[in-house]
């Protein structure tokens, strides 16, 4: 452990869900001016969302650079047919930015090839696997969300030297991917014929038990939280584990008042739980916390 | 192509000896393998008779260490690949990065495959698999549809063993989260998907109900069949509407594509259900037996015979069974 804990950085995960073109240009105009250091681009989920090709996405991570902020391209999480892998094979071979590997086809189109990132979509659930990934030139792993605090801190013990570790530490937790889309079953739909109604839900799809539960979302092939897990209130005990970023998913609303809320977080970290508070509001179904302290995931503390 | 049997405990594994497998795999009794269920599974003393009695029948027996450690019972996993190199095992089943490693270094005579909970589902990350840690099979996820499995073995540098029958995942192997979301422990981190003690089976006046980690998962009339509380499995409300939002309760069954199977080069058959009854496994195993042989011996005059179909629904899991993802429709 270091003496005087670092400040990690601030990173913006993939936009996980369906937006329409003009709203994720709208949504990148403002992250371009925010406090977040890293911006992840790319569509993680699902080949057929298309708002974006790669050119569009090349652009908008040109733009992004030029305002400064380190820009690493998203892959792909479940890949399926030969279209995903060319798609892969062209986000791989960019030229210029790092590249999120979220499976191990992913991890072996980059191996040896310089620095990338281990995303969730991998499972580096101990310190032997991270030492394989650093062998191909890891440069930064994602924390497994279901992995708790006790993990984290033994991994960070052992982490092979010049590697970066990264948190998930707000959004609807990514916890599912199915050969299914599961919003096109909801409107008796195959998913070959999905009338792309993701886009009707751009924040995912809640699932609430039969007594009334919010408990999932559904997100086309992807299942996510219906709760929102947020570490904020726990700041204190991830600036102690020396992690070096701290990942915000974005949501359809409020994601730049949940960046300030985390960056002044960072400043004074005793403000911490005040900023939960003040950004409460903006979660859909309330928040959760439970995987970070060795719980199920959907309970909060406190 | 082999037919590749679960041996949950001893009588199964005759069961499977008995009735045709080719292959039986089982695991240890702990977390190291994703059936760790009470009262399942293999100590030192009954692995010894089991190997022993699989080989005496000509029938290879795997090893299943297919979860993930973390850092506090990593000694477990490491303890549990040493153990299988040293008992005679013809191959390990493993999924984590870090054990594939580490048998491939410290063993390399044991062979390994790559477990269905190592989630690679394309051509290029069995290469890294089979580069990294020279794999030689491959189990798939089940989510690929029968024209991206026939891509996939095209292109794999490793044998491909796929599901035929038994208890359907639908999301993908090894990135599955549901179970830790609502209680604590998950298929990867425990090995096991809705750990028994997590779940409840609660009578009130009208109903029957399934919870799991106290979440309401299904609630029965008094005269349904209940099921195993399995989140994917569950009614639950969306958008003014009560339904089984992930899956129906049905389960596996690839008899009508068996002779595509076999064409395209499928090196192995797996049926699941380790944690099923013996006579789950005589039934299944005998089963496929006859239609492996029927189907190898004339691939483009092969018929499921409706005792074959009828003897596989009398012990499937749910009334219904489905082709899964292979039937690109279904998904």
């Amino acid at each position: 452990m270091t003496d005087t804990p670092i400040k990690p950085r601030l990173s913006l995960g993939p936009v996980l869900y369906y937006w329409p073109e003009q709203d994720l240009h709208a949504f990148y105009d403002q992250v371009a001016d925010s406090a977040v250091d890293i911006v992840y681009l790319g569509e993680t989920v699902c080949s057929k969302r298309r708002s974006l090709n790669f050119e569009g996405w090349m652009d908008l991570a040109a733009k992004l650079a030029e305002a400064g902020k380190e820009v690493v391209l998203s892959a792909m999480t479940l890949l399926e047919a030969e279209s995903e892998l060319l798609a892969l094979r062209r986000i791989c071979g960019n030229g210029r930015f790092m590249v999120e590997a979220n499976d191990m086809g992913a991890v072996a189109l980059l191996a040896g090839k310089g620095p990338f990132v281990a995303g969730t979509g991998v499972n580096t659930y101990n310190q032997h696997s991270l030492a394989v990934l650093a062998r191909q030139g890891l440069k930064r792993w994602v924390l497994p969300v279901e992995l708790s605090k006790q993990t984290l801190a033994a991994m960070q013990r052992e982490r092979p030297a010049g590697v970066e570790t990264e948190v998930f530490a707000y959004g609807r937790l990514p916890l599912a991917y199915s050969a299914r889309c599961y919003t096109a079953r909801h409107h008796n739909l195959p998913k070959d014929d999905c009338q792309l109604r993701c886009l009707d839900y751009p924040d995912g799809l809640l699932l609430k038990t039969q007594e009334g539960q919010p408990f999932l979302a559904l997100n086309g092939i992807q299942t996510q939280s219906a709760q929102t897990h947020s570490l904020l209130p726990e700041l204190d005990e991830v600036l102690e584990l020396g992690v070096d970023i701290l990942r915000i998913s974005p949501q359809s609303h409020h994601t730049l008042a949940v960046i300030e809320a985390f960056r002044k977080g960072l400043e004074q970290p005793v403000t911490a739980k005040q900023q939960q508070e003040a950004i409460l509001r903006f979660m859909p179904t309330g928040p959760c916390d439970g995987y970070w302290n060795n719980r199920p995931g959907i309970e909060q503390s406190l | 192509m082999e037919l590749v049997c679960p041996a949950g405990n001893l009588p199964s594994l005759k069961a499977a000896v008995e009735n045709g497998a080719n292959a039986v795999y089982m695991g240890f009794r702990d977390a190291t393998n994703a059936r760790h269920f009470p009262g399942l599974n293999f100590n030192e003393s009954n692995t010894a008779k089991a190997i022993e009695l699989a080989h005496s029948r000509g029938v290879k027996v795997l090893l299943a260490v297919n979860t993930y450690p973390q850092p506090h019972n990593w000694g477990d996993w490491q303890t549990a690949v040493d153990r299988a190199a040293g008992m005679g095992f013809d191959a390990l089943i493993a999924a984590d990065l870090g054990v594939l490693d580490y048998a491939a270094n410290r063993h390399p005579q044991l062979p390994l495959h790559l477990s269905v909970q190592g989630s690679a589902t394309n051509y290029e990350a069995l290469r890294f698999y089979h580069k990294n840690f020279g794999i030689r099979r491959a189990v798939l996820p089940r989510v690929l549809s029968l024209s991206q499995v026939r891509h996939v073995v095209e292109n794999s540098p490793v044998e491909i063993e796929v599901f035929g029958f038994g208890s359907l995942c639908v999301m993908v192997e090894g990135r599955c989260l549901l179970s830790s979301f609502a209680a604590g422990q998950s298929p990867n981190t425990f090995g096991a998907c809705s750990p028994a003690e997590s779940v409840e089976w609660r009578e009130t006046p009208n109903a029957l109900e399934t919870r799991l980690g106290g979440i309401l998962i299904e609630r029965y009339g008094k005269t349904d069949r209940a099921g195993y509380p399995t989140i994917c499995k569950g009614r639950f409300e969306a958008g003014g509407h009560t339904y089984h939002a992930i899956e129906d309760p049905t389960s596996l069954n690839t008899l009508g594509v068996l002779p595509d199977l076999i064409k395209m080069g499928i090196a192995a058959i797996k049926i699941e259900g380790r944690q099923r009854s013996p006579a789950y496994v005589a039934e299944v195993a005998r089963v496929w037996r006859q239609a492996i042989d029927a189907a190898t011996r004339d691939p483009d005059h092969f018929n499921p015979k409706g005792e074959w179909n009828a003897a596989l629904a009398k012990v499937s899991e749910g009334a219904q069974t489905t082709l899964g993802a292979l039937h690109r429709p279904w998904q």
